[in-house]
This record gives structure tokens, sequence and C-alpha cells, in this order.
């Protein structure tokens, strides 16, 4: 059933705030959200002040700064900095956003941040992600074949490779599937847009033999027809890619193969 | 606690090959109202306020009770299917299938008693 308020000990709390730094001239304010599972403590918000003169241009860059000179408990995944890898997807100013390509001047006053929405928390900014990989997981992500192996390698046209482009550069950072409501109430059944967009990607790979059964694992009242076309995914995603669109052509090839 | 893997979390009952039907069949339906709203609202406002006979007469018309009755049936069943959706979407456990069974019945109920209504003003009974 749907849960509309936190359970008693989820609730927010204000939490600590940071001394400034001495002497900054362009200061931003920075709240950021932070639960540790080792105390038997609510979440709360801390605040900490950055002096931009001194920092980065992004997000990522504010946080590391964070961590290194002011609270060194401050807890996130990272690693690229250059917007490839996924990890540092975040809720920032109520966006779901990579921190590492989201700059700070792009936030007008207090830059919030907050862990992926509706994700059970790790640490700090640390969703778990483990379902998540598993729903990915489950639809095969790689290319299935029937035919015997070609001496050389599977051919594919320009035209056909064309199709892949707006599915192949998703990095699996879980900003759309977090931004979805859909996702939010029935994440256990519904496998979200991350997944959805993975599937199609490889259900339009003119290489892959197994897209009628691709196609029945996905039809499904909650797998696939949970998308109400709400379009968070496409609003989100860090990398502008539109995993609506992706889930509206699953939706029409199962139309094609029946009517 | 239960020591289920994550891809058998993941994975869940499996695929019910089902669904494609009832996406397919809201969209027909919804493109059906588009024609048929106005045409049953139109007569439905002209007569407004006329005298018994002359609402009797408008639905003796075949053309106005056929789109009455097609309405009622047409209306329903997509009423029925978006309720469906929404009832999925955020009830779970029994009271999801008490909701989802009873929404059906009352509709299948509603669409009878409007088509039988219609009917009846025009075979005049």
């Amino acid at each position: 059933m749907v849960q509309l308020t936190l359970p008693k000990n989820s609730k927010i709390r204000t939490g600590k705030t940071w001394p400034k730094p001495e002497g900054a001239k362009r200061l931003k304010t920075f709240k950021i959200y932070r639960w540790n599972p080792d105390d038997a403590e609510n979440p709360r918000v801390d605040t900490y002040f950055i002096d931009l003169d001194t920092c980065g241009p992004m997000v990522l860059d504010a946080l590391i700064k964070i961590k290194n000179e002011i609270d060194p408990t401050l807890t996130f995944r990272r690693s690229c900095r250059e917007g490839i890898c996924g990890s540092c997807a975040m809720n920032i100013d109520g966006q779901n956003h990579l921190a590492c390509i989201y700059g700070i001047d792009e936030i007008k006053g207090d830059v919030k941040i907050y862990p992926l929405p509706h994700m059970p928390v790790v640490k700090d900014l640390i969703p778990d992600l483990t379902h998540f990989y598993a729903q990915h997981a489950s639809i095969k992500p790689w290319l299935e074949t029937k035919s015997a192996p070609p001496a050389k390698e599977w051919k594919q046209s320009i035209e056909d490779r064309k199709k892949l482009d707006g599915l192949y550069e998703c990095v699996m950072c879980a900003s759309c599937s977090t931004s979805c409501p859909s996702y939010w109430w029935n994440a256990d059944r519904y496998l979200g847009p991350a997944t959805l967009l993975h599937a199609y990607r490889w259900i339009i790979d003119s290489r892959d033999e197994a897209t009628g059964e691709r196609l029945d694992d996905l039809e499904d009242p909650f797998k696939l027809y949970r998308c109400h076309t709400i379009m968070n995914c496409a609003q989100t995603c860090p990398k502008g890619l539109n995993p609506a669109r992706a889930i509206a052509e699953i939706k029409k090839l199962q139309v094609e193969r029946q009517v | 606690m239960r020591y289920l893997t994550d891809r058998k979390r993941a994975t869940g009952l499996g695929s019910a090959r089902s669904g494609t039907g009832h996406f397919w069949e809201q969209r027909v339906s919804a493109i059906a109202l588009v024609v048929l709203t106005p045409l049953f609202i139109f007569p439905l406002a002209y007569n407004m306020g006329d005298s018994y006979e002359a609402v009797r007469a408008a639905y003796g018309n075949p053309v106005n009770a056929i789109v009455a009755v097609a309405f009622m049936i047409t209306a329903f069943l997509h009423f029925f299917q978006g309720i469906q959706v929404v009832i999925e979407d955020y009830v779970h456990g029994r009271w999801e299938l008490v909701l989802i069974i009873t929404t059906r019945l009352l509709s299948a109920a509603f669409a009878l008693i409007g088509s039988l209504a219609i009917l009846k003003i025009f075979f005049g009974a």
C-alpha cells in the first residue's frame, strides 16, 4: 500500500551548522542529508558553507571539498567526475542529477542535497541500488543469439546502429527510475524507466535474436504497463535521454505483434 | 527473514504474458469516446428543459438511442479499465482484489441500467 508519510524513525531533523570559512567573499550554503546506520539517530540535514573562490565549479567539487576540509564523515559515491560512471547521482535542488556535471552556479539560493528518492539509504547520500541492479540483470542486458557465431563479427548496418543512439549512452545512475512515481509505489514489480530503456536497447538491436522472448518477458501489467507516461524520467535524465519514449516503443511493438 | 536472492526478488512470479489487451482496449475505447461523447451530450443538452413527450420522442429516434447505449457501454468499460489501473498503482494485497472486483461489477451494473433505461424509452414501454 502507498505510504504517504515517512515512518517515525525516518523523519528528518535539523542537524549541525558547521562554521563559515574566514574571509570568504562568495559564500554558498549547502544543506545536506545525513544518516548514519551505526547510531540510533533520525536522519538530519547539516548546513555547510563553502567559499566558491576556493572550490571547483560542480556540486561534486563542493562535496569533495566538504569531505576533505570540513567533515570527513560525509559519505557519498563518486568515481569518474565527468558524467560517465553514474556513481554520484543524488537529489540536488529537488531534481535527480549527477553531482559531477551539475554546476553550483545553476542553483539559486541554498544547495539542498538528498539521496535519490524512495530508496533505502545505506548511509548519507548513498542509496541501496541492489534491487535496481537485479532488475537490470533480469532483462538479460547482453546480445542473445541462436545462429552459429560468424567467423568474424555480428554485422550491423549503419542505419541499424543509429537506432541504438539515445539508448546506449545510459550509465545506469538510477536518476530516472527514482524520479518515477510508478517506481516509487511499485518498484517490487515495475521494472522502471532505466531497466526498460536497456530492454528496448536489446529489443531493437538488429543482431539480437531473442526479440520475441524479450517482448514475452516484458508483457506484464506491472513489469511494463505501470508506466503511465508521467515523463519525470525524461525530465530528469542527466544524460538527456528519453526512457519514456523507449517504453512507448516497447508498448507499440507489443501491440504490433498482436494486431 | 527470507533468504531470497536479489535476482529472485527482481524476477518475482515472472511475466504475466498479458497486459497489452488491456492497454489496447483502453486506447480504442478512448477513441470511441472522442466520437460518442459529443454525439451523446448534444441531444441531451438540446432537449434539456423540454417537455416529457419531446424527450421521449428524441430517444425514440434510433440514432440517438444507439449512440446513447453505445456511450453507456463504452464509457463504463473505459471507466473500469482506468480505475483498475489506479487501484493497481496505489492499493496492494487483499484490498486490491476487493476494489477491482467491486468496481468491475458496479461498472457492469451501471452500463446495464443505463442501457436498459434508454431501450425502455426507445421501445416506448
